[in-house]
């Protein structure tokens, strides 16, 4: 066989090997898919969206109060992890560099990137919960912004660091300070970066259940309140799998479905954003 | 190595003297001493890595962003040393802008990049930014190509655009120095042109100090010129002088490109 004619084979092997692995993945991916649809479609009725979680044995019902309470949870988790997660990056990567406090700071975010998030949930319930006596919304965010945070300033810093100095010079060359430099120049400059990452951190805290059980809990009732305990999608979808009854399985069904379109959601926006990267 | 030739019947905008430079332990500059002149432009040449641009960073201490490297000696400016540590740096900056061997056109629109740099120092009424940025941008000669789309952003221009589109930006802060680093090397043959027309023009009211690769634009557009080579100044003096009868082998071997 000739060099040429092997090295055609070895090529054929290789993408052969390469599209094996990615229709195993793709295969799960549509798998589950197809099961959320196939399960949890039907279960999207008027009641799904307008009804709240039903009692032990009552039928119908819906979801109504737990995807309240995890829009407000998430939207707190939002509103907290953002900024906090983005000034440490700004931090990171333009102020503090090559700093003690800086190294310290991106260690503990590295650990916290990899941290179950059940030992987030226990470190909230014994910080928030026991000192304040009792499940809340709020210590629900807290603990989904502990998450998210990390995320957030990863990605915020790496982004920066993408900036090239010659415009970070640039900015400084007019007499700039430096934070009118970072705010206004280096994170203007990749803004739809860090809106992608912040968008990807609230993908990966929407379905987050360990934490929440531990510190939201969940409430049958609707509920608006963040202080007190408040419904979820994620420890809905957790009791009622596991129940007896039929409609509550069902629910559990829809509601999975619903957390995987929201965050397929989070997911094209992000990219779509992020496409329009030099757009203003 | 370099003896001080004083400039005759020119007013001096920057002094410099016994500057030395360091890049941690090496050293980049040594024992430079030169005058650059009011309203005349000043070219820097020599190889790469001779010093130049280390020399003009030292004018707007742009060096200070990097840890490890430091300038010792004297560049008086407006009787003030620029390399004292009480200096402002700021205020130095809004004194002595500068361009930069790339295009660096800010991420936002073409209004924005020439108003920025503007509403840092001043405060002013919104038809007076709009006659600020009108002014900046005919003085770059750009205005004529983006009067119609300064809501567009800066990324949006040629590069050739862009890079004038700079130039209004420093220029607008109305320094009284303007440092320019290799400002065409990155620019089509037309682009270069206008660039240095521009030159030309704004020399009557800025002063300019600038490196430059091309020996034939060094010719062409400046009134002094300076060669370094390995960190020093060989030789400093009128440009026409220097390149019809250098007075240093050095500078003769580089400028008939013996070397370099």
């Amino acid at each position: 066989m000739s060099l040429y004619t092997r090295r055609t084979w070895v090529n054929r092997f290789g993408i052969g090997l390469s599209m094996i692995a990615m229709a195993f993945g793709m295969a799960a991916l549509m798998w589950i898919l197809w099961t959320l649809f196939s399960k949890g479609f039907s279960a999207f009725t008027w009641d799904f969206f307008t009804k709240d979680t039903p009692a032990p044995g009552t039928p119908g019902g819906g979801l109504r109060n737990a995807i309240v309470g995890s829009g407000l949870i998430l939207l707190a988790t939002t509103f907290v992890s953002t900024p906090i997660g983005i000034l440490a990056g700004i931090y990171l990567a333009e102020f503090g560099d090559r700093s003690r406090f800086a190294s310290a700071t991106r260690f503990v975010t590295d650990i916290m990137l990899s941290a179950p998030s059940i030992v987030i949930g226990l470190f909230v319930y014994a910080l928030v919960v026991v000192t304040f006596g009792g499940f809340s919304g709020w210590a629900g965010s807290l603990s989904l912004a502990l998450i998210a945070i990390p995320v957030v300033v990863r990605t915020t810093e790496n982004m920066l660091r993408l900036v090239p100095s010659s415009l970070r010079e640039a900015a400084f060359a007019l007499g700039a300070p430096h934070w009118q430099v970072s705010l206004k120049v280096t994170l203007r400059a990749v803004k739809a970066g860090v809106v992608t990452g912040v968008l990807l951190a609230i993908a990966r805290v929407t379905g987050e259940t360990a934490p929440l059980l531990f510190t939201a809990l969940s409430n049958q009732f609707f509920s608006t309140d963040m202080s007190k305990p408040m419904g979820n999608l994620p420890v809905v979808i957790f009791q009622f799998g596991m129940s007896p009854y039929d409609n509550w399985v069902q629910l559990a069904w829809g509601g999975s479905l619903l957390i995987a379109l929201m965050v397929l959601a989070i997911n094209v926006g992000a990219r779509i954003i992020f496409r329009q990267k030099d757009n203003l | 190595m370099t003896e001080h030739v004083p400039l005759t019947g020119e007013d001096i905008a920057l002094q410099i003297r016994n500057l030395d430079f360091y890049y941690g332990d090496f050293k980049g500059l040594k024992n430079v001493n030169l005058d650059i002149a009011r309203n005349k432009v000043t070219a820097f040449i020599g190889p790469s890595g001779c010093g130049k641009s280390t020399l003009l960073r030292t004018f707007n201490r742009m060096y200070d962003l990097y840890p490890g490297q430091r300038a010792e000696g004297e560049i008086m400016f407006n009787d003030k040393n620029l390399l004292d540590k009480k200096q402002d740096v700021n205020m130095v900056r809004a004194k002595i802008g500068m361009v930069f061997q790339k295009p660096t056109p800010f991420p936002m629109t073409i209004y924005e990049n020439i108003a920025f740099g503007v509403r840092l120092y001043e405060r002013m009424s919104k038809s007076e930014m709009d006659d600020r940025v009108e002014w900046a941008l005919r003085k770059a000669a750009l205005w004529d190509e983006v009067n119609d789309k300064l809501g567009q952003s800066g990324l949006s221009l040629s590069g050739g655009q862009q890079q004038r589109l700079c130039i209004a930006r420093a220029v607008a802060v109305k320094p009284e120095i303007v440092l320019l680093d290799e400002p065409t090397s990155a620019l089509d043959p037309i682009s270069t042109a206008k660039v240095e027309e521009l030159v030309d023009e704004l020399k009557t009211e800025y002063t300019i100090a600038m490196v430059t690769h091309n020996m034939q634009q060094a010719a062409r557009i400046s009134d002094y010129t300076a060669f370094m080579y390995l960190g020093e100044l060989i030789e400093f003096g009128k440009t026409d002088e220097l390149f019809v009868k250098p007075k240093k082998q050095q500078t003769e071997d580089y400028i008939t490109g013996r070397f370099g």
